[in-house]
């Protein structure tokens, strides 16, 4: 079998690269893609943890079931953000996020 | 650690994971990205089916690839007019030193055992089937407060999606 460790390191590079496009990327459809990996390598850090855990049978289901809620947040921020960035940019013609700047006090 | 198939599976689904999410975050095109995106989030679901959680590959093959991937894909053709974004990135050199050093101090967590030995061989042969997902997430004992709050923050999330992108004119 593979060891734990091994899944953690390739979750921990993803949300790592995920870190990168948030705060480098341009493009706000980009930034919400990167979000994405990010919440991707969570999952894989909270499904391999459950894997290799030895709880006791109470406990058997929480890294399976968090897992499946994080899942239907992802979906709802996805949809929300989308929505959002598409508003944006009918007011604006700009999918940038720096230049949404109505709220800026 | 030997060379069977589930270490195979996971180096080739660690390239596929790595990999996409490496061209997600560096592709000028995002279109290719999104095809990118899909390709990261097949080799996640990959890691569920080496973790004995085939259920969770399958939702997310629907959910993710299906559903988020296909809305990004659509947001990316509805916004696409706009190119005259020259660059791709701004802050790359603060971002990326910033993003290494996350990584080697989780790296760092990860491999030196901090919180006790590691004991990678006590992996715990029990089989749990959709079935006990199914019961636990009705059981009044296991996540239906959960349940409930999720079905009621998907349902607020699609009202409110669809009344922030309606047009103001029709």
């Amino acid at each position: 079998m593979v060891p734990l460790w091994m899944y953690l390191a390739v979750a921990a590079a993803l949300f790592c690269i995920g870190v990168f496009g948030v705060l480098s990327r341009r493009n706000a459809v980009a930034i919400l893609m990167s979000v994405e990996l990010m919440l991707n390598a969570v999952n894989i850090n909270l499904v391999a943890f459950w894997r290799y855990s030895e709880t006791g049978t109470d406990l058997l289901l929480n890294g399976y079931a968090f897992t499946a809620f994080v899942l239907i947040v992802a979906a709802a921020e996805a949809a929300v953000g989308l929505a959002i960035i598409i508003t944006v940019y009918r007011n604006r013609r700009s999918v940038i996020p720096e230049e949404a700047v109505t709220l800026k006090g | 650690m030997e060379l069977n198939a589930v270490t195979i599976g996971f180096f080739i689904f660690s390239v596929f994971t790595l990999g996409g999410g490496i061209g997600v975050v560096t592709t000028r095109n995002l279109f290719q990205g999104t095809i990118w995106l899909m390709v990261s989030l097949f080799g996640v679901a990959g890691y569920f089916v080496l973790l004995s959680a085939p259920f969770l590959a399958a939702v997310q093959i629907l959910v993710y690839i299906g559903a988020i991937a296909i809305l990004i894909t659509f947001a990316v053709m509805l916004t696409r007019s706009v190119t005259r974004i020259r660059e791709r990135y701004i802050r790359t050199v603060p971002s990326f030193v910033a993003s290494l050093a996350l990584f080697l101090v989780l790296l760092f967590g990860v491999t030196v055992p901090i919180f006790g030995e590691q004991n990678p061989e006590a992996i715990p042969a029990f089989v749990m089937t959709t079935r006990d997902l199914g019961v636990a997430l009705v059981d009044a004992d296991g996540y239906v407060a959960p349940f409930l709050l999720a079905s009621i923050l998907l349902t607020a999330a699609m009202i409110g999606a669809i009344f922030i992108a309606r047009d103001e004119e029709s």
